[in-house]
């Protein structure tokens, strides 16, 4: 609290990111694409292939998909965040 | 036998050679035996930091092709009589040996030597899968910039494949531009490649003065910040604790110092 207040005195109120933060960002999304071997096309196709089978059983909201590669201590994760509108009540074929 | 260590990095000009030539001869002038292996053929630059490059005879080549026996080839350094450098060759490419060979050059130097330090060349290619061939272990040298810290990554998804463990060094570390979040700190790299740190070396203008004189940094009698941080790492090698540098101390601004006033509370 007093260190926000301290910095935004002395630095500046800069709300945009350091570089620092940008690279690590970068290279944080970089590496987890680096680390799978994971093509483009390949990461889209599973992708879309995940969305198909999991809208057979429920209506996804289109808004908030994401399907990411996360990288944490050597050791990649696919992370899909797929908000439920709603159940279907049959599964569809 | 001596311990078999590859000094690599995946992108070049990140410092591979100067922390070989240094990390040899602070482990030499530490009474350990040190031979030294430029890998790098046909881009051979160990000789020239190490100030040998004069007394160069006969490289691995003439060794592997038995027109001169191992010692022959062996450029024993004047100023640490444990340290011996054995050179590539400078007319011969990548592909002019085998990791095989290597294997055959590198254990028959454990036989006599405590350490046996193998300057990798840049890349990944096949003077990369030579140089690590025949090592127990590796350092894999970074600098806190984005395409280094890429190409770190992917060496070491290699040598985690050939299973060979490996350490970090962050080198040119700017404590000044780390503090003004305008370059990665020792922990963000470290974080981010997740390997086990050996040590921190800050970015140092004598490094430059250094190889000039084909003298590395840790025989100056006066040592510089960059020299005292290669021979703790050195150190570590040998298996002492020894704490690493705090880089930020010269750099106590008046802004830290309130700042630190706060968190203390």
């Amino acid at each position: 609290m007093f260190n926000d207040i301290l910095e935004r005195l002395f630095l500046g109120s800069d709300i945009d990111t350091t570089s620092r933060e940008d690279v690590k960002g970068r290279l944080k999304l970089v590496l987890a694409h680096d680390r799978s071997n994971l093509s483009p096309e390949m990461l889209e196709a599973m992708r879309r292939d995940i969305l198909e089978v999991v809208s057979r059983y429920v209506e996804l909201d289109s808004e908030g998909l994401q399907v990411a590669l996360e990288s944490d201590q050597r050791a990649t994760a696919l992370i899909a965040n797929l908000p439920i509108r709603r159940i279907k009540a049959q599964p569809q074929p | 036998m001596g311990r078999i260590i590859v000094v690599t990095s995946g992108k070049g000009g990140v410092g591979k050679t100067t922390c070989s030539a240094n990390l040899g001869m602070a482990l030499a002038r530490a009474d350990h035996s040190v031979a030294l292996i430029d890998a790098d053929f046909g881009l051979r630059n160990l000789d020239l930091l190490l100030g040998l490059e004069n007394r160069v005879v006969y490289t691995a080549l003439e060794v592997l092709a038995g027109q001169c026996r191992l010692e022959q080839a062996l450029v024993k350094d004047k100023r640490l009589k444990d340290l011996v450098l054995l050179p590539a060759a400078q007319n011969r490419n990548k592909d002019a040996v085998t990791p095989e060979q290597m294997k055959q050059l590198a254990y028959a130097l454990t036989k006599k030597y405590d350490y046996v330090l193998i300057d990798c060349p840049a890349g990944i290619e096949m003077g990369f899968q030579n140089a690590i061939a025949a090592a127990d272990e590796a350092i894999v040298v970074t600098t806190p910039e984005i395409s280094a810290v890429r190409d770190a990554d992917r060496v070491i998804g290699l040598l985690e494949a050939s299973r060979i463990p490996s350490k970090l060094i962050v080198n040119r570390i700017r404590p000044s531009m780390v503090q003004a979040n305008d370059m990665m700190s020792v922990n963000d790299v470290q974080e981010i490649l997740a390997i086990p740190l050996l040590g921190i070396v800050p970015d140092d203008e004598q490094v430059i003065v250094a190889t000039n004189r084909g003298e590395p940094l840790v025989l100056s009698e006066e040592v510089t910040l960059g020299g005292t941080a290669l021979r703790n790492i050195a150190q570590r090698l040998e298996g002492k604790d020894v704490e690493f540098l705090d880089l930020n101390a010269a750099y106590d601004t008046l802004f830290s110092r309130i700042k630190k006033l706060f968190r203390s509370k």
